[in-house]
């Protein structure tokens, strides 16, 4: 578990579910797709704090979206960004 | 409601109003039974409580003003906060500290949409519009509207980075060190750093709060 699964600079979507319980990850980007910006460390998966501690602990990474991808009228310029921290279980490699 | 009658410690701090919404009652008893079911006590709250309101923005800016004379500690800055930010004698464990530079050409700005989450035990308490539905909505939406309400005014050659808190990093803004203070003290240098600038609502430092 102690191994990150994607490294920076890798394209990945954020997956789209909706678990009946507390979890970490805003409606806004779910289902988007950005770039894995940082690798940061393991914590307690939020998911499983509802009945015990948290374990297995889950990598989290920062993932890079482009703001125009989120927002279909988005005000600013095409590089502005938005970052933000998904925990493993949520990503997926996007081709 | 009608009146609270048990004998349950009743440790809010005294200029806090009565609870009104159902949700702030349900989250006082939680506490209360918590505190009765021997999970923390009544001092271990209140010692948490002081820490906090014990620290504040000054932290941050003297974290900032070092990171400005002293390039290699903004490298490690930059790279693991949590370890440069204990070089200072600061800490936030169990985070992630994570350290956002501001350059000509970026500007970076904090929010946290699902709640407030913020470098409490290191900047101590946040402000109350960072904790507002309003600003958590609208900056991820429209952050130059936003920053603009805020005073600040970004062309359209400057990138905006806006980062969510969403889990366990917390973050803080390191602000461009403003011209003409090549001279200062690390002491001076820090007068200049706000809150907001640790937030990103404030980019441009104002020399003239300078403390000497």
């Amino acid at each position: 578990m102690s191994e990150a699964r994607f490294s920076v600079g890798q394209r990945v979507r954020i997956d789209d579910r909706m678990p009946p319980v507390h979890h970490r990850v805003p409606s806004y980007v779910k289902g988007k797709t950005g770039v894995i910006e940082r690798v940061c460390g393991l914590h307690g998966e939020p998911e499983k704090f509802i009945r015990g501690d948290g374990e297995p602990r889950q990598r989290i990474y920062r993932v890079r979206i482009p703001q125009a991808q989120l927002w279909t009228d988005y005000e600013g310029t095409e590089w502005d960004k938005l970052e933000i921290e998904i925990f493993e279980h949520w990503l997926e490699l996007a081709e | 409601m009608s009146e609270h009658h048990h004998d349950h410690d009743r440790t809010f701090q005294p200029d806090h109003p009565e609870p009104t919404t159902e949700a702030a009652r349900i989250g006082l008893a939680l506490r209360e039974l918590l505190i009765e079911a021997g999970h923390y006590t009544v001092d271990e709250e209140r010692e948490v409580i002081s820490a906090m309101q014990g620290a504040t923005p000054e932290n941050g800016a003297s974290i900032v003003a070092r990171a400005w004379v002293d390039a290699d500690y903004k490298v490690r800055l930059l790279n693991n906060g949590i370890d440069a930010i204990r070089e200072l004698g600061f800490d936030l464990q169990p985070y992630e500290f994570t350290v956002m530079e501001n350059t000509e050409d970026v500007h970076n700005v904090i929010v946290c949409t699902l709640c407030s989450c913020y470098p409490r035990a290191l900047l101590g308490i946040s402000p109350a519009w960072y904790k507002s539905g309003s600003y958590r909505a609208r900056v991820v939406r429209e952050p130059r509207s936003v920053l603009r309400e805020f005073g600040v005014n970004l062309g359209d050659d400057v990138e905006i980075r806006v980062h969510d808190s969403t889990a366990e990093l917390r973050y803080m803004v390191l602000p461009q060190r403003p011209a003409g203070t090549a001279d200062w003290s690390e002491d001076e240098l820090a007068s200049l750093v706000t809150r907001d600038a640790l937030i990103g609502t404030q980019r441009e430092l104002d020399v003239a709060r300078k403390v000497p």
